[in-house]
């Protein structure tokens, strides 16, 4: 008898509590930046693709639901000719961000993604790639890596020599 | 055999190889660069460092280098020894303080040597913190991209393609950290096995440029064990596929075929499976314009209905090119009197004059490991490298032996690959070759001889007769011919492994008959022969094998006006007969049918096309030019109507229309009748284990344990993952799911072991590192003759060659890039392609009166031939030289007789050198101009 009239009174007190339950959609919740929401792919400083295609995050994926496919440029530069993400088979487990070599690929904080029809729920390149370079400001792969791409040739990467003259006969 | 004493473990190993190779094969984990299986060992990347005690006393050791060590008994090594690991990681650093780290998107990343080096050695954190230094690349060609800043100089590179391959263009420059790998200048690269730079360099510098084009991680690719089908020697190899296309090609180890290599034809001609030249859907032709157009299944069903008529209503035509299962299917549904083996008339009866001269021995056919270890060889109007790319490979190899047999003398081992290098200097094994023109292995031949087709078979025929004088002689021979037959007759003699070569594409058949008489003669006294003779397509030796009649007397069975249906499987019939030909027989027939992959001229005149798998797409047997029969496996189900020709033919076969269930359902029932039914066969059942094999109740994994993507490559189309297709004719399955251990060696599809994601992950997958896989090297040799009785001489000699006048011998003359039907398709393969010219002897081109790049006029009976002219004075005289075998040029019967005269004068004419002769301008002089710098 004493329980229950306690448990009332407990429950007549969470009538004054602060309120956990937030008026979804009216009132957005927070978000931490840590959360690991839809997935972008971003742009390097200059504005460029920073995804170089180099499937790491496709192998790490443990669901498989990342395919892309390789292309390059006429200067060398690399890139996902098709990017694809089917988040109907995503656990947002983030092993594709840990992977990814050059920050391209990104969890957000947007976690409103639901969908009626499944097929939706297949993000494309065009769905994926953001303006701006999202969480890492300022990393471009290509000034850090050997790879000669338009505008940056042999030895103009960050911490290079000029290129060798293999004819000289300078010691 | 030594006991070796490794932290703590003794082991009984095998006496004479050194400590590297040893610790591999004992599957201890001991990380190297420069020692290669094949290359042997130089020590020049002190990697594989190891610590050696001088007796149980020692506990300080010396540091050694494992590959250049060779064990002795009773020698205690360390590999884990704080000293030596510690050693091995600080190298690695050395060698990355220069790498570029761009392993993201550098083509060899996934199964990248270094990479495993450096996550075997520990070494994970960057501590140099200077300027890197860097290169710049080079144009190499279509076939090889090239990106120095990745080098670690382990000189694998130059080792292979200089000193194994006999490469000349490539080569190390500078010196100190300035070391440089490449041509000295842009251009591409000469050797036919360029590419296997691929998988010899350890890291990312040298990459397969076709791969680029659709480039594709090794955890991604489907994969499943291939035999190369541009040529007669069945090289093993790996194709993989990802999207639905063909990727690349690599090496699959077979130590009794390619072992390590593969010829460029066979690794870069792949492309043709992807090519819009393919016959993707069944066509028929209809209207009064004969368009073809697509038709459903029920539409040939009613097609071919009215078949029924008698068996004998059918004539089929097989192909060397297609599996034994499939011309078996056609010789069933055909029956053997009317199935004809689909080889020119005089193709057809050389490739069975090789045949029966392997069959009725004495010489054994030798492998091409067996080729590389012969000490004496002598060629027979073959340019090898053009018809049999990799056995050219061997013959270089076996023109080293006569170093290794002298380096043994000095107690020096064979993987001391320097010092034997350095004992022998220029030293060549005896290595004879009569030609009618110049040859790509003119460079390492003893002695060349260039005379017209019945010179070459005279000389033979005096070789038999020198070695053994109770065979034919031949008369009339000069005395400078009948020193040089006694010379290599000599030579042949006095090798403990003596090889002759020839085959069938000079087209003529004393020449074979004269191999055939020295390895004769040479049986008469010793045990050991070797023959190898080389055929002209994949399966030509088992079309041979299985089929008995031939296009020979073709006009008969047109005139005979019999047959209502033709069924001509996997065969360009233009490519083999003259065009006048081919056009009555599709004309005195009602029905048509081609059974094809790739649109020809043939398939176009076609009533009903059926589009067949390639090489990729369906499973098959082939006899390679050895006798070894090998199984090739399917690498992806293809979509839409392809499928494998032997299941289209059970299809239109109206008895198994009729009765479904009796009908062949798979592979293994196919290769069941065919083993029965043809008795010479039988033994391709060995080839590799049937369908129903599983490992542990599994099938064999096509795809990776890595593979990704799998919820999401064809979520655009549908979003429920459709399930894997079945596999009914092979033990292997189209997916992840499967057995990952080491299966038997004809079943391995891919190699990988864990720590071990490149190429050289193949040492676990051998019994002893170098040697056989484990469970014995794939394929099953089906000709072995029995040695016991000598089969008697060939009497009939030929008489000296009687061109008048203005007649000269034409004779074939065989591209290793051009002359193959389907590597041509490749877009790389076609930027190597040399422009048609007719060779030439300068002596005759003045009595025609031409001169390099004028038109030359060539008749021969009603074949009339305008091309322009390319001197060179190897080409025997009396001898014109006119390229076979590509496409779009009119089928020509050669060799013959003919006229060579002046064509119509044109100043603009291209000037088009021969690649192989020296001196014709053909290879790049660059000058003094410099774009290394
Ligand atoms: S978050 Fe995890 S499941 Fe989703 S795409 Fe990335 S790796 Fe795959
Ligand atoms: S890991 Fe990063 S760079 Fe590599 S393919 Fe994925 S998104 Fe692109
Ligand atoms: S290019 Fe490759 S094979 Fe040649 S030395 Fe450099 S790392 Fe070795
Ligand atoms: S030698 Fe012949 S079988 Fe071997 S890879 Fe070259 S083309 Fe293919
Ligand atoms: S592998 Fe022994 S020194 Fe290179």
């Amino acid at each position: 008898m004493l329980s229950i009239l306690r448990s009332i009174w407990l429950v007549f007190l969470h009538a004054f509590a602060r309120r956990e339950t937030i008026q979804y959609p009216d009132e957005m919740p927070y978000s931490p930046p840590r959360w690991r929401g839809r997935i972008i792919l971003s742009r390097d400083p200059d504005g460029e693709e920073r995804c170089v295609a180099c499937n790491l995050c496709a192998v790490a994926c443990p669901v498989a639901c990342i395919s892309l496919q390789a292309t390059e440029d006429e200067s060398g530069r690399r890139y996902p000719d098709f990017f694809r993400i089917n988040f109907s088979r995503c656990i947002f487990c983030g092993y594709c961000e840990e992977a990814c070599p050059t920050y391209a690929i990104q969890l957000t904080t947007d976690f409103e993604m639901g969908e009626f029809k499944r097929t939706n729920l297949v993000y494309e390149k065009e769905d994926l790639l953001i303006s701006g370079s999202g969480k890492y400001p300022g990393y471009n792969f290509y000034r850090q890596a050997g790879l000669a791409i338009g505008g940056k040739g042999k030895g103009e990467a960050d911490c290079e020599e000029p290129p060798i003259d293999v004819h000289s006969l300078m010691p | 055999m030594p006991s070796l004493w490794i932290d703590g473990k003794t082991y009984e190993v095998e006496a004479g190889k050194n400590l590297l190779q040893v610790c591999l094969s004992l599957g201890l984990d001991l990380p190297y660069f420069c020692w290669h299986p094949a290359l042997g060992s130089v020590g020049a990347c002190r990697q594989c460092a190891v610590k050696q005690y001088r007796d149980e006393n020692d506990s300080v050791g010396r540091l050694v280098m494992a590959c250049m060590t060779p064990v002795t008994d009773g020698m205690r090594i360390t590999l884990q020894d704080e000293g030596s690991v510690e050693f091995r990681a600080m190298l690695i650093e050395a060698l990355m303080t220069n790498h570029p780290h761009d392993c993201p998107v550098c083509d060899e990343g996934g199964e990248c040597h270094l990479q495993d080096m450096t996550v075997m050695t520990g070494h994970n954190y960057r501590d140099f913190r200077f300027k890197k230094r860097t290169f710049n690349n080079q144009y190499l060609g279509p076939f090889i991209n090239h990106e120095m800043n990745r080098c670690i100089t382990c000189y694998r590179c130059v080792r292979f393609y200089r000193d194994y391959a006999d490469g000349p263009d490539l080569n190390a420059f500078a010196s100190k950290n300035h070391v440089y790998f490449g041509r000295d200048c842009d251009g591409a690269l000469e050797s036919e096995f360029s590419g296997n730079l691929v998988e010899v360099c350890p890291t990312g510098v040298f990459t397969d440029k076709t791969l680029k084009e659709h480039y594709t991680r090794k955890w991604d690719l489907t994969t499943a064990p291939s035999v190369c089908h541009h040529c007669g020697l069945g090289c093993n190899t790996l194709a993989g596929e990802r999207y639905g296309s063909i990727r690349r090609i690599i090496n699959r180890y077979n130590g009794a075929v390619n072992g390590y290599f593969l010829c460029d034809r066979g690794r870069f001609g792949y492309d043709f499976v992807n090519a819009g030249t393919r016959i993707r859907e069944p066509l028929a032709s209809s209207g009064e314009t004969k368009t073809q157009v697509p038709v459903s299944v029920e539409k040939i069903q009613q097609l071919v209905s009215e078949m029924n008529a008698g068996k004998d209503k059918i004539l089929g035509i097989g192909s060397p090119r297609a599996s034994l299962e499939a011309n078996y299917a056609l010789m069933k549904l055909a029956g053997p009197e009317h199935f004809l083996d689909g080889m020119a008339p005089k193709e057809s009866s050389l490739v069975r004059l090789a045949l029966s001269i392997l069959r009725n021995g004495p010489a054994r056919s030798v492998s091409l490991q067996e080729a590389g270890q012969a000490d004496a060889v002598f060629i027979l109007g073959e340019d090898v490298t053009h018809t049999a790319p990799m056995l050219a490979l061997s013959l270089r190899q076996a023109a080293r032996q006569v170093c290794v047999q002298k380096a043994a003398k000095a107690n020096i081992p064979e993987w001391h690959d320097a010092a034997v290098r350095e004992l022998a200097q220029e030293e060549r094994s005896p290595f004879y070759i009569a030609a009618t023109g110049a040859t790509r292995l003119d460079d390492v031949a003893t002695k060349k001889m260039c005379v017209p087709l019945d010179g070459i078979a005279r000389l033979g025929l005096a070789v038999a007769h020198a070695i053994d004088p109770s065979a034919p002689a031949v008369d009339g021979l000069a005395d400078s011919d009948k020193q040089l037959a006694g010379e290599i007759a000599a030579a042949l003699m006095n090798a403990r492994h003596p090889l002759v070569v020839s085959g069938t594409s000079s087209g003529c058949s004393s020449v074979l008959k004269a191999a055939a008489q020295i390895t004769i003669a040479l049986a008469r006294t010793r045990e050991k022969v070797g023959i190898s003779l080389i055929v002209p397509e994949c399966n030509s030796l088992g079309i041979a094998m299985l089929a008995n009649g031939t296009l020979e007397n073709l006009d008969e069975r047109i005139k005979s006006r019999r047959y209502e249906t033709l069924v001509v499987l996997e065969n360009d019939l233009y490519r083999r007969l003259p065009s006048a030909q081919v056009d009555a027989l599709l004309e005195s027939v009602k029905r048509v049918i081609v059974i094809d992959h790739t649109t020809s001229p043939t398939s176009q005149k076609a009533h009903l096309v059926l589009p067949a798998g390639t090489f990729a797409e369906a499973d098959g047997t082939l006899v390679n030019n050895e006798g070894r029969a090998q199984r090739f496996f399917q690498i992806f189900a293809p979509e839409g109507e392809i499928q494998e020709s032997w299941r289209w033919i059970r299809d239109i076969c109206p008895e198994s229309r009729g009765n479904r269930k009796t009908a062949w359902q798979d592979l293994s029932d196919v290769i069941e009748a065919l083993c029965q039914d043809v008795p010479a066969l039988a033994k391709i059942q060995e080839a590799a284990p049937t369908s129903d094999f599983r490992i542990k109740g599994l099938r064999v994994a096509r795809q990776p344990h890595r593979y990704s993507g799998r919820t999401a490559m064809v979520a655009h189309k549908t979003i429920h993952e459709p399930k894997p297709p079945e596999d009914p004719d092979s033990p292997f399955s189209f997916s992840m799911e499967g057995y990952r251990g080491i299966p038997p060696a004809p079943l391995i599809p891919r190699f990988w072991s864990p720590g071990w994601n490149s190429v050289q992950s193949l040492n676990k997958f051998q019994q002893e590192v170098g040697g056989e896989l484990t469970g014995g090297d794939p394929g099953v040799r089906l000709i072995d003759p029995d040695g016991s009785d000598s089969p008697g001489y060939f009497e009939d000699v030929p008489a000296v060659s009687t061109c008048s006048g203005d007649q000269v011998q034409l004779i074939p003359l065989w591209r290793i890039f051009g002359s193959e039907e389907f590597s041509v398709l490749s877009e790389a393969v076609q930027q190597k392609i040399p422009g048609m010219s007719v060779i030439m002897n300068p002596k005759d081109a003045e009595k025609a009166n031409l001169k390099t790049g004028s038109m030359a006029v060539i008749e021969s009976g009603d074949m009339k031939l305008q091309l322009p002219v390319s001197l060179c004075e190897s080409q025997a005289a009396g001898t014109v030289a006119i390229p076979a075998g590509y496409r779009g040029a009119a089928w020509i019967d050669l060799p013959a007789l003919g006229e060579s005269g002046r064509g119509m004068k044109n100043e603009r004419n291209p000037l088009v050198p021969d690649p192989d002769c020296s001196g014709s301008g053909w290879h790049s002089d660059c000058g003094s101009q410099s774009d290394l710098a």
